[in-house]
Order: structure tokens, then C-alpha cells, then sequence
């Protein structure tokens, strides 16, 4: 399987384009890092990967077909900020529930615990809540993973908890991933191949 | 710099006996159990409100007749607690069918695309220019008056604020992260609107419900004083008044201030069972 964006051509405001003619390939063992300085559209790019952001031109290819419009995508983002990522008013398992067909093996590795599911997001930090991020991003369905910043707001041990997860179960299910990480030690350890965005 | 000391940490916070939350609880129970007897009570004295008595004409207020009696003999007591509950029922009337217009056509203006979001938000600016004393007066005359009259007129003309107030909330939520995120999850529209969207304006909207009784209470005696309302028949609150006028020159004073002040002290409740339940119902200030 793989990923293509194909010519995109994105920006906001009419007046200012951000991305310009991008092409990436995402093969299903290929780990994808996205790096250049902030400001430069890679949460952007993420969205439109992921499907969130309709680009002005260009497509975005499954396999040469179109991202699915209805039911679980198969190309899942995991956002930035997970505060923002889930609906502060409901039970954080209910939100969880969202994903169908979860693997409670995916829920054991990522270190989830049972009675975190009956608390609201504001009863969580923003660690314990990025981790059902994760989980819900890993259904039986996901081919390709879209991180964007997913560890920044982690203390070193649970970065390296999650990411050593993450790691074995991408490998083993062959599930494509892009991520954009500003830890360059981070990247070299993930990383097939390095995708550097510049100014033209 | 390797003196590590460690500190103690309170897991859980103590809780004080009385939190604001509790006292907001007590509050919101205490004002809206008042104003249910004031509406049962007003219902069972509907007889004696209207029953004349020309033995006991224009007494002041006393032990009797805490209220005083009008130059029929009637008990103003009854007569107050009467109109109290018919502006209750009619304000209960008119804010649902208010609040409902508001929720149906903020969804609409928030969900169904420009054009309509450009009708709806033209409508609301529309009536919002127009005086609503105005409106309301146009309204009622043009149904006939009586409390038919009332009911739609006060419930036709106050939607705007909430619907501009609902409206709003929708589309903010719609760019929510975890309302996208839940689309490409697989959930439906309709799933999306049930779980995530509803339960966010649901505080608003009775919020907003109960904020509009105060106004429909107040709107409905002022066009019932100016005539344009409840038949004369009817003990409303703004017929008292009005009637009382005549009477005022010759120093009966108790047939307009206690009503008035009953008006007063029922509107000021409301308010403050609205703003009570925001209060407890707000996400942001729920956990005070």
C-alpha cells in the first residue's frame, strides 16, 4: 500500500500559499520525518495527508484511489495538542469507544489504565490523554499514521515508552507512518527517510 | 547541588462543608420551589380573586387583608397571586415556544450552508431593530389580544438573542478538533450532533430558556397595561396595575405598589434561578 499527495497546492488566505506543487510517497514499512522550522505548514501538510484540509489543487492517493469519505479512515492523524483532540464534556473512554474493532493489546502497550476510563479529559494531564489519542488512531483499519508532534508534551520515559511502542506495532502490522518531530535524536532513531521542507 | 529534598504532597484537596457549589445548589432549590407555591398558590385562589365583597371595599392593608382590598372588595392578596401565576404560565408558555424557534433555527443557520445562515442572520438583525414593545403590540392586535395573543406575540418576538447565541455556539464547536477527528472515526452526522454538539449548547439553551421568562413576564404586563394584552377579566398583573391608576389620586396606594413589587421580587427570582443554573451547568464554572 502507499500514500501519495500528489501536486498539492494549499494556503488560508487567498493571497498566501503555503504549500506550493508538494509531492510525497508513503510506502507501508517507510517512517516518514517531516522536518523544517516552525511556520513552515508541516501540522498543514499533516491535515491534508490525513484528509482534514481540502488542498486548492492536487489529491491526495490511497493506492491510487481517494481517501474514503464515510466510515474509519484508514489514514489517521494524531494531533498536537491532545486537549483540543477530545470533547472535554464526555468520558474520555466514551471518546475512546469512537474507534471500532481496538485491540486491547494496543490499549496494555501504550499503558492505559482502566480507571482513567470513567474521568473527563480535565481529569487527565495531556499525556494520559495523547495515549488514547494513540489508541484511537491504531484501529484494525489504519494503514498509515500521521503524527504531528505527538510526544512534545511528554517527560523523556513516556516518550520513549510510546515511541518504543509505536515502533513495534507500525512494524508489525506495516502500518506507514509520517511525523513531525523537532528532536533530531528521535528522528534518526524512527526514520526511514527524512523529508526536509525549504523555501523556494 | 545534590541536596534533593522531598516534599510532601496533598493528593486530595480538602473540601470545605459548604462549597459555592453547594450554596448555589441550596439557592437554586430555595427560588424555584418559591416560585412553584407562588403558581400553585395563585392557581387555588383563582376564585377569590375575582369574588367581590362590597362589605370589605377599599380597606388598607391590615392583618386581614395583608394587601388591602380595591373598591370592589376584592382581596388583593388573591388578585396578586393570581396574576403572578397566569404571567408564570404565560411566560412558561411563551419562552418554550421562543427557545424552541431559537434552537431549530440556530441549528439551521449553523448547519445547512450560506444562504441560509445569510436569511436567518438577516431575520434576527430584522427583529432585533424593531422595538420590541412595538412588535409585540402589533402582534397581539393583529391575533385578537386575549391570551392567544399574548402567548404568540411575546414568543414570535423574543427568539433573536438566543438564536444569534446558539447559532454561534454551533459553529464554533464545528471547527472543534475532536468534531473532525470524530468524522474520520466514522461517526455519522448525526451521531457527531448528539454526542458532541448537543451536550455543549444544552446549557446554553436552557440557560437561555430560563433567562427569557423575566423578559416574557415584564413584556406581557406592560402590553397587558397598555391595554393590547390579557381581557379585562383576567387578574393579570398588568390589569391590576392598570387599574389602579384611576385610584391612585385618592391615596389608595397598596392597589399598585405590592403588585408591583410581588412583579418585581418574581422577575428578579427568575433571573436568579438562570443565572444559578449557568452557574452549575457551564462547563467552566461547574467545578467552583
Amino acid at each position: 500500500m502507499k500514500l501519495e499527495a500528489k501536486n498539492i497546492t494549499f494556503g488560508y488566505k487567498k493571497s498566501k500559499t503555503i504549500l506550493n506543487d508538494v509531492n510525497l510517497t508513503i510506502t507501508e514499512s517507510e517512517r516518514v520525518a517531516l522536518s523544517a522550522p516552525s511556520g513552515f505548514g508541516k501540522t498543514t501538510f499533516c491535515q491534508i495527508l490525513a484528509g482534514y484540509e481540502k488542498p486548492w489543487s492536487g489529491q491526495i492517493l490511497l493506492d491510487g484511489k481517494p481517501l474514503p469519505k464515510k466510515g474509519y479512515s484508514p489514514v489517521q492523524m494524531i494531533w498536537q495538542h491532545p486537549e483540543r483532540a477530545v470533547d472535554p464534556a464526555i468520558r474520555i473512554g466514551d471518546t475512546l469507544a469512537q474507534c471500532p474493532d481496538l485491540d486491547p493489546a494496543v490499549i496494555k502497550g501504550l499503558g492505559i489504565e482502566k480507571d482513567w476510563y470513567q474521568r473527563f479529559p480535565g481529569e487527565l494531564s495531556g499525556g494520559e490523554i495523547q495515549r488514547f489519542c494513540i489508541a484511537a488512531a491504531l484501529g484494525k483499519e489504519t494503514r498509515f499514521l500521521i503524527a504531528d508532534e505527538i510526544s512534545t508534551m511528554l517527560d523523556l520515559i513516556t516518550q520513549s515508552q510510546i515511541w518504543h511502542f509505536l515502533l513495534s506495532e507500525t512494524k508489525k502490522r506495516r502500518i506507514g507512518m509520517a511525523f513531525v518531530s523537532h528532536s533530531s535524536d528521535l528522528t534518526d532513531r524512527i526514520a526511514t527517510k527524512i523529508v526536509a521542507m525549504e523555501k523556494e | 547541588m545534590n541536596d534533593v529534598r522531598t516534599i510532601p504532597v496533598l493528593q486530595t484537596a480538602k473540601k470545605s462543608r459548604f462549597s459555592l457549589r453547594k450554596k448555589t445548589i441550596l439557592s437554586l432549590c430555595f427560588t424555584a420551589s418559591f416560585l412553584i407555591i407562588i403558581t400553585i398558590v395563585g392557581v387555588l385562589c383563582s376564585d377569590t380573586a375575582v369574588t367581590t365583597d362590597f362589605t370589605q371595599k377599599n380597606f388598607a392593608p391590615s392583618i386581614e387583608h395583608l394587601f388591602g382590598t380595591d373598591w370592589l372588595g376584592r382581596d388583593m392578596l388573591a388578585r396578586t397571586l393570581r396574576g403572578l401565576s397566569i404571567s408564570i404560565f404565560i411566560g412558561l408558555g411563551a419562552s418554550t415556544v421562543s427557545a424552541v424557534i431559537a434552537l431549530i433555527l440556530g441549528t439551521m443557520a449553523a448547519t445547512l450552508g450560506n444562504k441560509v445562515d445569510t436569511v436567518i442572520t438577516w431575520l434576527v438583525d430584522l427583529l432585533m431593530g424593531i422595538p420590541h414593545l412595538l412588535l409585540l403590540i402589533l402582534i397581539s392586535f393583529a391575533l385578537g389580544k386575549g391570551t392567544f395573543g399574548v402567548i404568540v406575540a411575546v414568543a414570535l418576538s423574543h427568539w433573536p438573542g438566543l438564536t444569534r447565541v446558539l447559532r454561534g455556539e454551533i459553529l464554533q464547536i464545528k471547527e472543534e478538533d475532536y468534531v473532525k477527528i470524530a468524522q474520520k472515526m466514522g461517526q455519522s452526522r448525526c451521531k457527531i450532533a448528539i454526542k458532541h454538539i448537543f451536550p455543549h449548547i444544552f446549557p446554553q439553551f436552557i440557560v437561555g430558556l430560563i433567562l427569557l421568562f423575566p423578559h416574557a413576564i415584564l413584556h406581557e404586563a406592560s402590553i397587558t397595561f397598555l391595554g393590547f394584552g390579557l381581557p379585562p377579566e383576567q387578574p393579570g398583573i398588568g390589569n391590576i396595575l392598570s387599574e389602579s391608576m384611576s385610584y391612585l389620586s385618592m391615596g389608595m396606594w397598596w392597589l399598585a405598589v405590592f403588585p408591583g413589587i410581588a412583579l418585581l421580587i418574581t422577575v428578579i427570582l427568575f433571573d436568579s434561578v438562570g443565572s444559578n443554573l449557568r452557574k452549575l451547568i457551564d462547563p467552566f464554572s461547574a467545578q467552583d
